[in-house]
């Protein structure tokens, strides 16, 4: 253990893996409750021009994946936004685009060696820059500054954004600042898991804690308690048993989801019959029917008809 | 304009489309300071677009809109107004708890302050109005349907609005959830309250509405006091007496 932190790149992962750990279920979280849980997956894609373009203009492929993803994420804000019947289309040209866009572009450039994408493709705890740790710290702090700061107006607007716009929130520009911090966060997290596997830990914490809360909040503190925990151990497994970094950590996480999936079942039924012993509620369903519920017999003609 | 007090929706001569079909043609629509206002008509007579035009998240192609004499594109009282969505369903990808859920109603209160204890007391009073107080903590996606309702009745109350707008409240909600939400609304209406309800038919409601508005095709066809001979009322022997009838100022409700 005192061996591993010696090393400077294993304190940088380290440190690059609470940061991730952190950031990635505490967006994920919204993105799981829009029912967008692959939207991250996508970004990812979409990032891959950006790092090859960082190749190709020998710049620094973080910040060009920041600015190519922050683009691609308001691109599938908008489509998403403005309910297209086809938004799915645009958002497979997008994905597939931005993957071979940035296959392309790195075979192009001067320092096409072997692993050169691949780190970023499956994260790698070996090539966390000094330079890289400073822009995931300013990044990440950003990200987890906005999600926790603004949780009340980004859970409303994930939860019934026509809602939301009744209490006069500024819907738009919530969506817009949540699509950039999903692809922030997507950038953040390509060090350590890598862009393919970058969306699991924005979604699997989050899943697996939600087996066994009942709250948003609850959901969301323990889904970051979850995302540090198995990136930390993620990590360390890839020092030690030298594999890329990016795999132990969803793997891991998808074990934890497991057994908390075994855990849930029996869980609630405990939870059911407290309750059921606290209070004496009715055991049976009272869920009628409007027409049951009124004297009068009503077929779907009159119905209607009721305009006529 | 002479009228003291500003109607709460004064919706004149809206077009508006949904994916490029049109939907509404001109439609007219006025809720006065304490009215309640049914909004009735057959499946895609433009019905929910109305009130979707009416908060804004349907945009107009043609025609004004005022919330309580203010052009919409200047309204900023949005803690005036409480909406009921049509429920699919109040459960969403994570779990949420009741309070959670109606907590969301607070915002346009506490903006982006922290929650507080007079926010907290007025969330309880809106979960107790609608008797889901000792639900507060259960996720709202373990709810029955009409239960689910309720909170989302709760969400839109827990802001005391001068405005309720409704759409579909009583649609596939159970007997009980019916009455505590007519409880609700009479309840509201004696406030002061200005309602605006979407409905399939008159129903359980019919007491306490004052006008009726029936859309057909994206137009008004009717604008008035409810109409009896509408959906399950024009059955024969439906004995139909109607309290509003006598056309009462509304504003003597309040």
């Amino acid at each position: 253990m005192t061996e591993m932190l010696s090393y400077d790149f294993m304190q940088r992962a380290l440190l690059a893996a609470v940061l991730v750990g952190i950031t990635a279920p505490a967006v994920g979280i919204y993105l799981v409750q829009r029912r967008q849980a692959l939207m991250g997956d996508g970004m990812g894609h979409v990032a891959m021009t950006g790092v090859g373009l960082g190749f190709i203009f020998q710049t620094s492929p973080v910040w060009m994946a920041v600015l190519v993803c922050v683009l691609g994420a308001v691109t599938m804000e908008l489509v998403r936004s403005r309910g297209n019947q086809r938004g799915d289309i645009a958002l497979a040209m997008l994905f597939y685009g931005g993957m071979a866009c940035g296959k392309l572009l790195v075979s192009l450039s001067a320092q096409a060696g072997a692993g050169s994408l691949e780190s970023y493709l499956w994260g790698s705890i070996l090539t966390v820059a000094p330079s890289d740790l400073a822009v995931i710290a300013v990044l990440g702090a950003v990200v987890i500054a906005v999600t926790v700061g603004l949780r009340r107006q980004l859970f409303a607007i994930c939860q019934d954004e026509d809602f939301a716009r009744v209490t006069g929130l500024p819907v738009r520009t919530l969506n817009l600042l949540l699509a950039v911090m999903a692809a922030v966060t997507v950038t953040v997290a390509m060090r350590v898991v890598g862009l393919l596997l970058v969306s699991a830990l924005m979604v699997v914490p989050v899943v697996a804690a939600q087996q066994l809360t009942r709250s948003f909040a609850a959901t969301q503190a323990a889904a970051i308690a979850l995302g540090v925990v198995v990136s930390l151990a993620g990590v360390t497994g890839s020092y030690h048993l030298n594999v890329p970094s990016g795999p132990a950590i969803v793997l891991l996480a998808i074990a934890v989801f497991a057994v908390f999936s075994l855990l849930a079942a029996p869980l609630a039924r405990r939870r059911h019959r407290a309750r059921g012993e606290a209070d004496q509620g009715p055991k049976v369903c009272d869920v009628q029917l409007p027409s049951q519920g009124s004297s009068d017999a009503t077929t779907p003609e009159q119905r209607a008809g009721l305009a006529q | 304009m002479t009228h003291p007090i500003p109607p709460a929706v004064h919706l004149r001569d809206a077009v508006a489309s949904r994916g490029g079909r049109p939907v509404l043609r001109g439609v007219d629509l006025t809720v006065a300071p304490g009215e309640v206002v049914a909004l009735l008509g057959a499946n895609g007579s433009g019905k929910s677009t109305t009130v979707k035009a009416v908060i804004g998240s349907v945009p107009l192609e043609q025609g004004t809109l005022e919330l309580f004499g203010t052009p919409y594109g200047s309204f900023r009282a949005w803690h005036r107004i409480g909406y009921v969505p049509q429920r699919t369903t109040a459960a969403s990808g994570v779990p949420a708890t009741v309070r959670e859920v109606v907590s969301t109603g607070r915002l346009a209160q506490h903006r982006l302050l922290p929650f507080r204890r007079k926010d907290r007391e007025a969330v309880d009073r809106a979960l107790a109005a609608v008797g889901m107080l000792d639900r507060a903590g259960d996720g709202v996606a373990d709810l029955s349907g009409g239960q689910q309702q309720r909170v989302l009745i709760a969400r839109a109350l827990v802001g005391t609005p001068d405005l309720l707008i409704m759409d579909e409240p009583m649609a596939g909600v159970d007997a009980a959830s019916q009455q505590v939400l007519a409880d609700t609304l009479r309840a509201e209406v004696a406030r002061g309250a200005s309602v605006l309800l979407v409905l399939h038919e008159l129903g359980p409601l019919e007491p306490l509405i004052d006008r009726a508005v029936v859309l057909r095709d994206g137009c008004v066809a009717h604008d008035g006091p409810p109409v009896p001979n509408t959906g399950l009322h024009a059955l024969p022997g439906h004995d139909h007496v109607h309290p509003h009838a006598d056309l009462t100022p509304p504003r003597l409700l309040a």
